[in-house]
């Protein structure tokens, strides 16, 4: 007689009439391939953990995003928000899909010149900006984007010294009624501190005033948030035109849009929540198209928008390590994913799906991760079939800022690969060794003896 | 072990302690085990039973068992001299 698949004994207690939140199955059927490449395949070849991106999704991101703005607006250009996911395998797809770079730091700007961004197509964006990366941006003639007075004042003598005339855009924030206000970075709309600027810009005339930037939040689920910045970014080019017959050559709108994944304490899925591209596009485009440019003077519009275009194409795949039963009675999973690699579980409630076949039954779930440390929590709660140390998991949406913000912390950093069209995982990068960790790392030669 | 006498289990892995009113449900071989536990089988015998029928090794058997029995004994379905 064949033996029968086994599965670890579970009892459940049953509730009526109570409603819970976390009581949806996460998933009904398990995930055994990520676009035609098996899971226990891929973990098996490149080690567990590991990130893995659908080619395919990027590219439908990107596209499907792009013809949202193309089909409401004449003048669209997408720019790859490189903080959101920097390594340059996925950089390389948004520049061939015709993204420009949007970067925030020397680090990154130096990373989208070696992905080939000619240095007139990268947004050179942040508060930190060094006298050095000012020049460098000049000389590649990059639009930057003035975040302060201080570097205003900088850039103008750097100008000034170089005898040129640098491409800049500065950078408003706004009152959009959504709170918390962003109006940490760039110039304050409502105090006039945005007039301000422009002012001074336009009187020194040391500077290219090309462009204006927002960004008013992040996983902003209100298009007409961005209704009302548009309206208010297009007030602004229009009054700086009837001021000083300049036109405005962009409108940057910055990025924010929520991708597909659900926020902690959110009692709907993301799924079913988060708005689609398209809506944010109709509010932008319509505020834009209604504001009053003149057909000739209607600014290019920039988005910057990352984590709704990366979000869903990444996955995190890993592995049981043990089952263990809390004082309270709740079930605890310890997983080999921890959030030094997952950043962002801790505020999503990630999907979070078995990679092996699986019955009917299910239980609540604590999922912590392999570092020992307190907080280490995958999912504080969630709705899982009994799975045995060893079996395999697939976490979902993790495609934005897990990898560029993910720290060796007691493990390293696990491999990354992409699946083609084809179904071929291709390598983006390593798993890291002890010897990249410590590659920077110098003992004096007064702390070389060990007694040991 | 035993399971208290007045536990009602059902084939469709239903289960009702009358005593406090409270129901839960199991899977498969939850099933069989709290059906052998309902009928006095040793754990031997359960352990060799189940390593049987599924695909089990004794290590998977030994801390699956320690968990079931112990959730048992929390939601108070074991006998009390237990």
């Amino acid at each position: 007689m064949e033996k029968k698949l086994y599965e670890r004994p579970i009892i459940r207690p049953l509730n009526t009439g109570l409603m819970n939140k976390y009581g949806n199955r996460t998933e009904y059927m398990p995930v055994t391939h990520i676009e035609g490449a098996s899971v226990k395949e891929m973990l098996k070849k490149y080690g567990s953990p590991l990130f893995v991106f659908s080619e395919r999704q990027i590219r439908e991101n990107i596209r499907s995003a792009k013809r949202a703005f193309e089909t409401r607006y004449p003048k669209v250009q997408f720019a790859w928000s490189y903080k959101t996911n920097y390594l340059n395998g996925i950089c390389s797809i948004f520049h061939q899909e015709g993204s420009w770079a949007e970067v925030v730091s020397r680090m990154e700007y130096d990373k989208a010149l070696h992905n080939g961004v000619s240095g007139d197509k990268i947004l050179f964006n942040g508060p930190d900006k060094t006298d050095a990366d000012l020049r460098e941006a000049i000389k590649n003639n990059s639009p930057i984007h003035i975040d302060h007075l201080d570097e205003l004042y900088r850039l103008t003598e750097i100008a000034t010294e170089l005898n040129v005339k640098p491409r800049v855009a500065i950078r408003v924030n706004m009152d959009v009624g959504v709170y918390p206000m962003w109006d940490r970075f760039g110039f304050n709309y409502e105090s006039g501190q945005a007039w301000d600027a422009i002012n001074k810009i336009m009187a020194t005339g040391k500077l290219n005033l090309i462009g204006l930037h927002t960004h008013i939040g992040t996983y902003m689920l209100s298009p007409n948030a961005y209704g009302v910045a548009g309206y208010k970014m297009a007030d602004l080019a229009i009054g700086i035109q009837q001021k000083f017959n300049t036109t405005i050559q962009y409108i940057d709108m910055g990025g924010g849009f929520a991708s597909k994944n659900t926020l902690k304490g959110s009692y709907l899925k993301g799924t079913d929540i988060v708005p689609e591209v398209a809506e944010y596009a109709e509010a932008i485009c319509t505020s834009l198209l209604n504001a009053g440019f003149r057909n000739n003077d209607l600014p290019t519009l920039f988005l910057e928008t990352g984590r709704a275009l990366i979000d869903d194409a990444g996955f995190l795949l890993g592995t049981v390590i043990a089952n263990k039963r809390l004082s309270d009675g709740r079930k605890a999973t310890i997983l080999d994913i921890g959030v030094n690699i997952l950043f962002t579980s801790f505020w999503y409630d990630h999907k979070i799906s078995p990679a092996q076949e699986f019955g009917s039954h299910t239980e609540d779930t604590v999922l912590y991760g392999p570092l020992c440390m307190n907080i280490d929590v995958v999912r504080e709660n969630v709705t899982l079939p009994p799975m045995n140390a060893g079996d395999n998991i697939v976490i979902h949406h993790v495609g934005a800022y897990d990898i560029t913000q993910s720290m060796q912390f007691i493990s390293l950093r696990p491999a990354v690969v992409i699946v083609d069209k084809m179904a071929n995982p291709h390598l983006l990068k390593r798993s890291e060794t002890l010897e990249d960790m410590q590659r920077n790392e110098l003992v004096p030669e007064h702390l070389k003896h060990n007694k040991n | 072990m035993k399971l208290r006498k007045n536990v009602a289990i059902s084939d469709s892995g239903f289960i009702f302690n009358p005593s406090t009113g409270d129901s839960y449900s199991v899977n498969p071989v939850g099933m069989e085990m709290l059906t052998l536990l309902h009928e006095g089988t040793p754990k031997e015998k359960i352990k060799s039973q189940i390593m049987r029928d599924y695909v089990c090794d004794e290590s998977t058997f030994e801390k699956d068992y320690y968990d079931f029995t112990l959730m048992l004994r929390n939601y108070k379905l074991l006998e009390e001299d237990e």
